[in-house]
């Protein structure tokens, strides 16, 4: 097992965590944060699955786009999730 | 937002516009292309409105109208440009004029001023998608209350 596999199941464990992350904090701000870290791992995995075009859409739009419309929406609702 | 955010926005801003431009410009050299440097373009326009709110990007929503309507005329303008051939043509790789010169045979660095009408059309779609995105992150921001936290 190479140093590369290793590295790529951490990454993806990482993605796990976050996206787990995601769903299960009730601060809503701390949760786009989550899902914004989770999408900057997954373009990281696909820059090692050598496909760099796919990593840069990925973290122009997942990791940047997607977080500050999440941003713009919490500041126009409320922060925190109702039980 | 804070003064953090606002410097490092400050700062930040026009460099992510340049890499974008880079991205867009060196499509057919490099990774990326049209969409990606137009995502990473329109990524620092979100910037600016989380940093420093709706009212700081409200004079752009008709520049990113029309930019989006003109990236979208220029593909098309493109596309029949080649028409003598068939549609989409290449026809102007390799005739000396803009992004016109032949490439020699063999491996090289990549060499910029080639490809015919490929960055050409990488522009028209960035500037579609900068056009595009930016337009729906400003009426995104002006929507609604704005209450800066």
């Amino acid at each position: 097992m190479t140093i590369w596999a290793v590295l790529q199941i951490l990454i993806l464990i990482l993605i796990v965590v976050g996206s787990v992350l995601a769903v299960w904090l009730k601060d809503l701000l701390a949760s786009v944060i989550a899902l914004g870290g989770s999408s900057l791992l997954l373009s990281l995995e696909f820059y090692l699955l050598q496909a760099p075009d796919v990593a840069i859409a990925e973290a122009g739009v997942g990791a940047a786009l997607t977080t500050a419309i999440f941003v713009l929406a919490i500041r126009k609702t409320q922060r925190k999730e109702e039980e | 937002m804070s003064v953090v955010v606002r410097t490092i926005a400050r700062i930040l801003a026009p460099v992510i516009l340049v890499f974008g431009g880079y991205v867009i410009l060196h499509g057919h050299l490099t990774p990326g292309g049209g969409f990606q440097g137009g995502a990473v373009a329109a990524s620092a326009v979100a910037l600016v409105l989380v940093a420093f709110g709706a009212p700081a990007v409200k004079r752009l929503k008709a520049p990113f109208s029309v930019l989006e309507d003109l990236g979208g005329v220029a593909f098309v303008v493109l596309g029949f440009l080649g028409l003598g051939f068939t549609f989409f043509a290449n026809s102007l790789a390799g005739m000396g004029s803009l992004f016109g010169t032949p490439v020699p045979p063999g491996p090289n660095p990549g060499y910029l001023n080639t490809a015919g009408t490929l960055p050409l059309m990488n522009w028209a779609v960035g500037l579609k998608v900068i056009g595009g995105l930016g337009t729906v992150l400003v009426l995104f921001g002006l929507v609604g209350r704005d209450d800066d936290r």
